[in-house]
């Protein structure tokens, strides 16, 4: 099985970006969302973040709202995310839990983090999670190996880069922008800005997430960053299709293409090598 | 800590927690404005400038200081105690949100922010937010859950009519706390120029403690008022419970009068044993919701859970991280009203003493009329009338059945 951080050295090894696909847990069922998720590994993804659906989803756009929403009313529960989590990490690939923070506190952070690494997941990645209250998860995340992964935003100071990135572990969540998840047109100036600035303050692997949505995007991103982070993109293929075969398809498809394109930033002989991963 | 050991002390401490209860969650984009706007608000309330200009607004333009009014024919009903209202209902916009909306309008001026939006459930806050825009040169958005935009139709004219615009919050259960989200996303985005006005005693420090300090002049004009009237302190404060800015708002000033019981009101409902109500303090427990640590109405996963109340200013599955700590202090007690009963105090007042009161402080009127009959013909009852019923006439008139079919609007 491939290490979170083993996956971002062999990206860095092939002298590209790492691919860190989303989908969430429960969406368009259990077992849809596990088929999905090893379609998306199998076509290039090298790190799955799997969201656990949430009923207040603060910082998602529309599509991801949607999805989760229908995880939700068809009945997704922590256990079936957990169930979801060691399905996929069973096939070799690092999983993370993307959560909002209420669902973990109730089940209790320890045990959650207990759960999670028996089930073989990687880490967190907390997005409304603020590090001046996350004692007992880091805690936690250190006793069981799991990877606290928090987000870094444009508009955060040098001193809150300093503190975001102490508390961070396996890579930092660069936000591309000002915003919610979703598609968007361009990617932002804001995300190189935001990467460099991680950079002064840490030497773990930089994603930066928000608004990619294709493989032009992935290679822009892939440029400057260690990793490339994909949602509502992914989500939108399984919220289109009629069916789940071409949901599963439409992610195969998509991921193919965001994996050429974290390979096309930087062109060196080592990227042009077949990815030797699996 | 106890309540005793509190009042001597400052809450909330420097990084907003009431004792366990409070804090801040955010999203990390959010994190620095959030560090400016309590820099910006602590620097403000230190200003005699700030505060001078605030006091003329709340003189001059919201009405202040509101009335006490002695209410006898409904206390008569209550057992026969003396019952006091504080009359927010008569402030400018019909409520006591204006006394919020005013400070947090002047502060996003001083910060050179140039839009403000806002989240709202009834409406009320809403139209306050609406105003102080119009009055202030400020761009306004206001998002509301789209079956609030239904049954308080009117107040969404007012605002459209203020210039502001409302955007039907169509996600979720598509009430307060789903407007409270949309708001957030807005706010994620939109940082730099807008500053979120949030209505209540809620959402990540330094929310909680700013707009309870701009509401807790209705406390302090109010012990004052009641010394003056009966030359002792009442025996209860009363009030409604949604979020809890109106009660925590009159409760501050009382706290550490520890021989005034300090009740609040929760929406009950169709009942506790239902659950389908919004009494987050009665029927809820701890968790994280909109950026603190409070009580709310969760299930077993820590999903929130949808709430129902008559009314949509209570219908919230939260509540201020204040109350929460006054509860679990014991300096304060909350109970559970349903509908039928703020809806027969609702009734009692408009016919006893000629006040058509907000459906949200029919709640705060049903508590004294269950806690009059307790404390006898000596006691006193001070009571925070929060609003005024004008955009319950429908609901209630459906309620009632005071309209034939042929007289129903719709």
């Amino acid at each position: 099985m491939t290490t979170l951080a083993a996956a971002f050295e062999q990206a860095a090894a092939q002298d590209r970006a790492a691919l860190v696909g989303y989908l969430p847990a429960g969406f368009p069922s259990v077992p849809g969302a596990i088929e999905a998720a090893l379609a998306m590994a199998d076509a290039g993804a090298d790190v799955i973040e799997l969201g656990l659906p949430y009923s207040d989803p603060l910082i998602d756009g529309p599509v991801i709202q949607n999805a989760v929403h229908r995880a939700l009313t068809g009945g997704v529960r922590v256990a079936d995310v957990l169930a979801t989590v060691q399905a996929i990490a069973a096939s070799g690939v690092p999983v993370l839990v993307m959560t909002y923070w209420n669902p973990v506190d109730r089940y209790g952070v320890g045990a959650f983090a207990r759960d999670l690494a028996a089930a073989g997941g990687s880490g967190m990645i907390t997005p409304d999670l603020t590090p001046e209250e996350a004692g007992d998860w880091l805690a936690a995340a250190a006793t069981y190996r799991l990877a606290p992964v928090f987000l870094a935003a444009p508009s955060s100071s040098r001193e809150r880069l300093e503190l975001i990135t102490s508390v961070c572990g396996g890579f930092v969540y660069a936000a591309s922008l000002m915003g919610v998840t979703g598609a968007r047109d361009a990617v932002g100036s804001q995300a190189a800005d935001l990467v460099g600035r991680v950079r002064e303050v840490t030497s773990l692997p930089v994603a930066v997430g928000l608004g990619v949505s294709n493989g032009r995007q992935a290679a822009q991103v892939a440029s400057f960053a260690d990793g490339v982070i994909v949602g509502s993109a992914f989500v939108n293929r399984l919220l289109a299709a009629p069916d789940l075969a071409s949901g599963v398809a439409g992610v195969r498809e998509l991921a193919a293409e965001l994996a050429r394109g974290v390979r096309q930033a930087r062109p060196a002989p080592a990227a042009i090598v077949a990815d030797q991963r699996r | 800590m106890t309540a005793a050991q509190a009042t001597r002390s400052v809450l909330p401490d420097e990084s907003g927690h009431f004792g366990e209860f409070g804090g801040r969650m955010a999203p990390e984009a959010l994190m620095s404005a959030l560090a400016e706007l309590t820099e910006a608000y602590l620097s403000a309330k230190a200003d005699p400038g700030f505060q001078a200009e605030l006091g003329r607004l709340l003189r001059d333009y919201a009405g202040r200081p509101s009335l006490l009014t002695e209410v006898p024919r409904f206390a008569a009903v209550a057992g026969g105690c003396r019952v006091f209202l504080k009359r927010e209902d008569m402030m400018h916009t019909g409520s006591h949100k204006i006394n919020n909306v005013l400070g947090q309008a002047l502060l996003t001026k001083r910060m050179g922010k140039t839009r403000i939006i806002a989240e709202t459930g009834a409406g009320q806050h809403g139209v306050a937010t609406a105003t102080a825009a119009a009055l202030m040169g400020l761009d306004c958005v206001v998002y509301m859950g789209e079956e609030d935009t239904r049954r308080q139709a009117l107040n969404v004219a007012r605002m459209r009519m203020l210039g502001a615009e409302v955007v039907p919050v169509s996600t979720g259960s598509m009430t307060l706390k789903d407007a409270i989200n949309e708001t957030f996303r807005d706010w994620v985005a939109s940082v730099e120029t807008t500053h979120y006005c949030i209505g209540s005693v809620m959402g990540p420090h330094p929310f909680p403690m700013m707009v309870r300090d701009f509401q807790r002049i209705i406390g302090v004009e109010a012990r004052e008022q009641v010394l003056a009237a009966v030359g002792r302190l009442p025996d209860a404060v009363v009030a409604c419970v949604g979020g809890g800015s109106n009660a925590i708002g009159i409760f501050h000033a009382f706290i550490g009068d520890h021989e005034v019981a300090l009740a609040g009101c929760e929406a009950g409902g169709d009942g506790l044993a239902t659950g389908r109500h919004a009494a987050t303090v009665a029927g809820g427990s701890p968790g994280w919701i909109h950026g603190m640590r409070t009580f709310l109405l969760q299930d077993d996963e820590g999903q929130t859970l949808s709430t129902h109340s008559i009314s949509a200013g209570l219908d919230y599955p939260g509540v201020g991280p204040e109350h929460a700590w006054l509860h679990q202090t014991g300096r304060a007690s909350y109970r559970a009203i349903t509908d039928t009963e703020a809806m027969n105090a609702f009734s009692v007042l408009c016919r006893t003493e000629g006040i058509i009161p907000a459906i949200e402080s029919a709640h705060a009127l049903a508590g004294a009329l269950q806690l009059g009959p307790e404390l006898g013909p000596d006691g006193v009852l001070l009571v925070s009338l929060s609003g005024r019923g004008d955009k319950d006439v429908d609901i209630a008139a459906r309620w009632f059945g005071h309209l034939g079919e042929d007289e129903q609007g719709r």
